[in-house]
């Protein structure tokens, strides 16, 4: 249904060489940037000896072709559907537009054909108009890599007020939250979009205070014993991250994560998920808060 | 002996070994024994060809191990989906594809079956010396099968065929594409919508927590919500972990699960033989069928919904005479008083589950579900804090305290450092 060559990375890269050819674009070297470009890192050579030799009747032997007009493909079936199904997202109404589609084309699904069953209750509100607004005006500003003047509500309740430059909006499936990934602000880098009261675009340039905040990563090394399914489980849970497993006997394994250092309370509570079947055994100081909790718990005489 | 090819007819060989090195990638050259050392090292060629930023090596004792690994934290479109660009095509095809869409390169322009052979030949193939040669029908099946793609749209006209282009459709935001085609379920095909904009693009979005293991299975759930949404039976191949074969299942598909903690899905579907609803992992799946359209749809959906307000995650034990096997679950945290944050993740994470208030800084979370194990890792997160439990299926209350009890002597944690685990 989805595998077609119509969507292959080899006629996304031939459509863009005939669009360049029609261009007066025709050199060789030219040609061959785009095809590795557009395609894979072994394409490029295919393509165009494909193109060169006539295989594919497309270009001549003076790098000219007979097609009249650049490439273009109307939407197909499929891309109309999938578009049909998202326009029922509510999510598509914090980008301020709507997707013009024919009235004929039903949609591949709808939200009531499929359910996330484990993301967090509190997720963002999404239908709010306070907060479709602040969305737009982030997202303008990212575009025009303007900076922006923010008051927010901070974790006492208090409100608080900056500015700072945009860098990325972090969308988080799990919490169903968007955080704003902030650059130029001593004591802000990362902040819940839903804890903006007013966000406004600046013109001109503000003053760069780098940040104190350091984005710092280690490896976390567990130990897994493949009981219960314990070694699929956790490559799955841990999937997300950059990681390299190996086998160390009969039913053990050895992973190793990178992981981003603010994340360590989590990452605690994700491994103590694993009960018994996973041991965390590097760095030291995870090894020791994963200690702690467990002597937290038998303080609390569990019955 | 077959010659190595960039581009593959068939996903599902390359879906199976995909799997093999994102996920696990501890095994050596020796150890994938589902075909032959040859076919491991064409595979592992093109994996490398689509993924290659990706791809690790590693030298082992076993030798030399191949695995992907992707933060996902840093990436900022699934690179699985480039898998999905890699279908073969024969030199007729694409040549036929882009000679096509240039005569018909407006709505406007309408051609019957005889204009279209005779301008290939006579306006695009005499420019090359040895000429392809298209006939009729060759002609007519390419036009068929664009028409079932929505490219193409074909009018009678008396006894004459013409065809003409789609009107296009203009492209939604790119914003709008970057963010849903990470998010929406079948995302690649945002990712292919995304192919029609340049990539020097702007770069908007990140992701957390974002698991991308579903998009190899892409093919399996789009024909799987085609099905449920058409409300249109399937038959479909499952391999199970349990089992070495396929088991060929006929199914009333319902709704598809999706699991944004671990990257599972799955697909909720009622087993007529068993007379009962049932989850399957789609990356079990494959070979997916549609058959005929079951006027039983709105009932069965109705039974599911119906379930749901017991079921933590995928599992369901109603009989086939409609009796449900529930079991209780209820556990006792301690929260502290300037831990609100503990009693904000209990409300939020708690699903079908009640938390109530007991005082003294005790909080109780209850719950009737058809299956405790579920719970079992959600229940061992909140480890330094569990006072009590007390389940109706005393088999996985009594594993989770020796979980514990063997974590602490894993941990070399005396009983003297605490207190003993009753």
């Amino acid at each position: 249904m989805i595998f077609s060559e119509l969507y292959s990375a080899y006629y996304t890269a031939v459509a863009r060489i005939l669009s360049a050819v029609l261009a007066g674009e025709n050199d060789e070297k030219r040609l061959r940037e785009i095809a590795e470009r557009y395609a894979f890192r072994e394409s490029a050579l295919n393509i165009l000896s494909s193109l060169k030799s006539q295989r594919w009747q497309l270009l001549t032997e003076a790098l000219q072709t007979p097609l009249r007009h650049a490439p273009t493909m109307p939407l197909t079936l499929l891309e109309l559907r999938w578009l049909k199904s998202i326009e029922d997202d509510p999510r598509l109404r914090l980008f301020g537009v709507t997707i013009d589609l024919p009235s004929d084309v039903e949609p591949l699904f709808c939200k009531d054909d499929y359910r996330v069953f484990d993301c967090y209750a509190d997720g963002d509100p999404y239908e709010d108009p306070h907060y479709q607004e602040v969305f737009r005006t982030v997202l303008d500003a990212l575009r025009a890599k303007a900076p922006l003047k923010i008051n927010m509500l901070n974790r006492r309740g208090g409100e608080i007020f900056f500015r700072c430059y945009p860098k990325r909006l972090e969308y988080s499936e799990k919490d169903d939250k968007f955080r704003l990934i902030t650059d130029g602000c001593r004591f802000i880098q990362v902040l819940n979009l839903a804890r903006i009261v007013q966000c406004v675009r600046c013109d001109g340039e503000i003053r760069y205070r780098p940040s104190r905040w350091t984005e710092k990563h280690d490896t976390l090394t567990l130990e897994i014993l493949d009981e219960r399914n314990a070694l699929e489980r956790c490559m799955l849970h841990f999937a997300h991250f950059e990681k390299q497993a190996e086998r160390i006997g009969e039913n053990r394994y050895l992973l190793k994560i990178r992981y981003d250092c603010n994340d360590e309370p989590e990452m605690v509570i994700r491994v103590l998920s694993f009960g018994s079947m996973v041991r965390v055994t590097e760095p030291p100081r995870m090894v020791e808060l994963v200690k702690e909790k467990l002597i937290q718990q038998m303080e609390c005489h569990l019955r | 002996m077959s010659v190595y090819h960039e581009l593959i007819k068939n996903y599902e060989r390359v879906r199976a070994y995909m799997r093999e090195f994102y996920l696990y990638g501890f095994k050596s050259r020796e150890e994938y024994r589902q075909k032959s050392a040859r076919a491991y090292d064409d595979e592992k060629r093109r994996v490398e060809s689509w993924l290659g930023d990706y791809m690790r090596f590693v030298r082992t004792a076993d030798g030399k191990n191949v695995f992907l690994s992707v933060d996902s934290r840093s990436s900022r479109h699934n690179p699985f989906y480039r898998s999905w660009k890699a279908k073969s095509f024969t030199d007729g095809d694409i040549t036929l594809h882009f000679i096509l869409m240039d005569l018909l390169w407006s709505p406007e322009v309408s051609l019957t079956l005889r204009e279209l052979t005779e301008r290939i030949d006579r306006d695009y193939l005499s420019n090359f010396k040895e000429p392809m040669l298209y006939d009729e029908s060759t002609l007519r099946k390419k036009l068929k099968e664009y028409a079932s793609f929505g490219i193409v749209e074909v009018e009678r006209e008396g006894k004459h065929t013409r065809y003409r282009r789609k009107e296009s459709t203009p492209l939604p935001d790119r914003a709008v594409l970057d963010f849903f085609s990470e998010v929406a379920p079948c995302g690649v095909i945002g990712s292919y919508l995304l192919d029609r904009y340049d990539p020097d693009g702007e770069e908007i979005f990140a992701f957390k927590h974002h698991y991308m293991t579903a998009a190899p299975d892409s093919n399996v759930t789009a024909v799987l919500l085609d099905a449920i949404h058409r409300h249109r039976i399937v038959t479909v191949s499952n391999l199970s972990r349990r089992a070495n074969e396929p088991r060929e299942n006929r199914v009333i598909p319902l709704r598809i699960m999706v699991s944004v903690q671990n990257g599972r899905q799955y697909l909720m579907a009622y087993q007529p033989d068993f007379k009962c609803i049932k989850s399957f992992r789609i990356d079990y799946l494959s070979n997916v069928r549609l058959c005929e359209i079951t006027p039983r749809f709105a009932e069965l959906r109705a039974q599911l919904e119906e379930m749901e307000q017991h079921m933590w995650g995928v599992n369901c034990r109603r009989n086939r005479f409609g009796r449900d096997r529930l079991e209780h679950v209820e556990f006792t945290l301690r929260i502290g008083a300037n831990e609100g944050y503990i009693l904000q993740r209990l409300e939020r994470e708690k699903r079908i589950g009640r938390v109530e208030a007991l005082g003294n800084g005790l909080y109780r979370f209850t719950a009737d579900v058809y299956d405790t194990n579920e719970l079992a890792p959600w229940i061992r997160s909140f480890t330094c804090r569990i006072v009590q439990m007390n389940f109706s299926n005393r088999t996985v209350e009594n594993r989770i305290k020796y979980d514990l009890r063997r974590l602490c002597e894993m941990y070399g944690i005396e009983e003297a450092q605490g207190d003993d685990l009753q």
